[in-house]
């Protein structure tokens, strides 16, 4: 039997443990709060109201007549995060294919951790590569009157940044469909294309589609290379080679400025903040959603 | 062989071919990432290879005399900064993963904080720059120390170390915890003992890997009020800081060549530490798999 020391001990260290583990719900709350707080008081200025705010078409935090409509930085980061996606999305599940399906297993060993090592580039890195090299020696080869800062450089080195997350959710998901099902198909004559493209997909959609939602969420949180790449202009434009300004590059923008505590540009960062955190949420959610409900479960 | 067969289209040789093709357009998509990675370390190399030396690691920055600048300050803040991210958030992210996986028991608040776990894994760093903004360095008074800095990528990195711990603890076999139970191991004796070494390799992988992340990071440092322009070493908490990726950010930044040439310098420095980091973790991933017995 366990001495009366040893009992003190062990229900100590189970409640210390519990304690840890709060910190994760304490930080939830420290984060919500934070925002809701001065997002309230951003919105009790009297120019400014929660309609005007998420349907105003003029971000001009500093020029008078000052506006506050986050349209143009909303539509910046969608931008940014759709050309990620549309960039990502083919080249991720396509590589996810030839790690699970076709590559033999020392190629593979090699290949995971490469993009492991890509997935752990800094993105002030990406940011340097955009600006210096994906703009003047592709863009501007490809046309010439692309703007320095540009919405595509940022989507197209924010592409390569979510590549790894997708082919390596992608690769999880195909590999947990069957060997039985591909078997099945193999024995009616199908070639590898066919067992890839008809059976192994369509049996693991529900985890390419977390995947990209996943992926999503990641690119327009996506900070250090935005703010480098796409430049500082809020712009209402669904044009990719013009400077466009992303909620998040506004919140470094503001950051930057050492703005005073308390003024109405301090908080406008939180009220960006929070949509932000909302929207990555909602798509963070939805992909959790689509992974528990949608899975094929196979015994 | 004219289509008379219906559904069936036996043209294998046609499948065949299209076959190759798509296995060839499968490995240069695979491929295509290792590529850009290639020409982002020549491009970076070439511009600022030539700035690389001893001068360089041990000068401070300067915007009066860019020739003859520096990056020790920045070394030095993110050695400060990432050695306190990791005393705080390992042993935290560790003690919460076995309270989660070993303790808890399976029932609402666990499936509460099991969910709020991966949603703040999901979160993006520059929010969690705000919360240090509004708490550390306004609401504690931390200013834009060390100690707020280090505080804010602590709770970043804690999710990814949580998450990767849990699964370590959870490819522990249950027979290891029965063996110890049947010897009469508390609970902790057992975990302490028979669940913590076996899981550890795949733990500091994890532990690595997330603090490699935090290096990389400047958002939530930016946010904090991390001064770009800092000629000194920090010398405790309380200190400014700058760090690596907010020297090499500056640096981007400013228009002249010279200033890129020395950000490409900063990269090199800053990939010089981070990939002998991933090397390791991978390495013990690939010890761990090779040597374990279970």
């Amino acid at each position: 039997m366990p001495t009366n020391a040893a009992k003190v001990r062990e229900g100590a260290i189970r409640y210390l443990l519990m304690a840890c583990a709060s910190v994760s719900i304490v930080t939830t709350i420290g984060i919500i709060w934070t925002l809701a707080v001065e997002s309230y008081h951003f919105f009790k200025h009297e120019e400014i109201s929660v309609l005007g705010f998420l349907t105003g078409t003029r971000w001009a935090p500093l020029l008078e007549p000052r506006d506050f409509g986050v349209l143009p930085l909303v539509c910046g980061t969608f931008l940014v995060g759709a050309g990620a996606l549309v960039l990502a999305v083919p080249v991720g599940i396509c590589a996810a294919i030839f790690l699970s399906e076709y590559a033999k297993p020392g190629f593979r060993g090699f290949l995971k951790p490469m993009l492991e090592i890509l997935a752990g580039i800094p993105t002030v890195v990406y940011g340097y590569f955009a600006l210096m090299f994906v703009t003047p020696y592709l863009l501007q080869w490809l046309r010439p009157q692309t703007e320095i800062f540009n919405a595509a450089s940022a989507a197209i080195v924010v592409a390569v940044m979510i590549i790894p997350t997708i082919a390596s959710l992608c690769d999880d998901a195909f590999r947990s469909v069957p060997g039985t099902l591909r078997e099945a198909a193999y024995a009616l004559s199908a070639t590898k294309l066919e067992v890839s493209a008809r059976v192994v997909v369509p049996a693991a959609m529900s985890g390419v589609v977390a995947a990209t939602l996943l992926a999503f969420a990641r690119a327009i949180g996506e900070t250090m290379a935005v703010a480098l790449a796409a430049g500082a202009t809020p712009k209402l434009t669904l044009n990719p080679f013009e400077s466009v300004m992303t909620m998040t590059a506004y919140i470094v923008q503001v950051s930057l400025g050492d703005t005073p505590h308390g003024t109405i540009e301090y908080q406008s960062i939180f009220a960006v903040g929070m949509l932000l955190f909302l929207v990555t949420l909602v798509f963070n959610i939805i992909s959790q959603q689509v992974l528990r409900r949608f899975r094929e479960v196979y015994e | 062989m004219n289509g008379d067969e219906g559904m069936f289209a036996p043209n294998l040789r046609g499948r065949r071919r299209k076959g190759a093709l798509f296995a060839a357009i499968c490995l240069v998509m695979t491929l295509l990432g290792l590529g850009v990675l290639a020409v982002l370390l020549v491009s970076v190399a070439d511009l600022g290879a030539h700035r690389l030396s001893w001068g360089f690691l041990t000068r401070y920055p300067s915007r009066l005399a860019p020739e003859s600048s520096g990056i020790k300050s920045a070394i030095w803040g993110t050695t400060w900064v990432i050695g306190l991210t990791g005393l705080t958030a390992v042993p935290l992210g560790i003690a919460a993963a076995i309270h989660l996986q070993e303790y808890a028991l399976r029932n609402r608040i666990t499936r509460f904080i099991e969910l709020n776990i991966a949603n703040l894994a999901g979160v993006p760093s520059i929010v969690y720059g705000i919360l240090g903004l509004a708490m550390f360095t306004r609401m504690m008074h931390l200013g834009r120390s060390v100690l707020a800095g280090a505080l804010t990528l602590a709770l970043l990195v804690l999710p990814v170390i949580i998450i990767a711990s849990r699964e370590a603890l959870a490819a522990v076999p249950d027979s290891f915890r029965y063996a110890a139970y049947a010897l009469g191991a508390t609970r902790w004796q057992t975990i302490w003992s028979h669940v913590l070494p076996p899981a550890l390799p795949g733990i500091m992988t994890g532990v690595i890997l997330a603090l490699s992340r935090a290096i990389g990071e400047a958002a939530p440092l930016i946010m904090i009020g991390a001064l770009t322009y800092i000629a000194f070493v920090p010398e405790g908490l309380r200190d400014d800081f700058t760090a690596m990726p907010i020297q090499i950010y500056n640096w981007v930044e400013e228009p002249e060549q010279v200033f890129r040439e020395l950000a490409a310098a900063g990269i090199l420095v800053l990939l010089g530490m981070l990939f002998p980091l991933n090397a390791l973790a991978i390495g013990i991933r690939a010890w761990h798999q090779r040597r374990k017995t279970w």
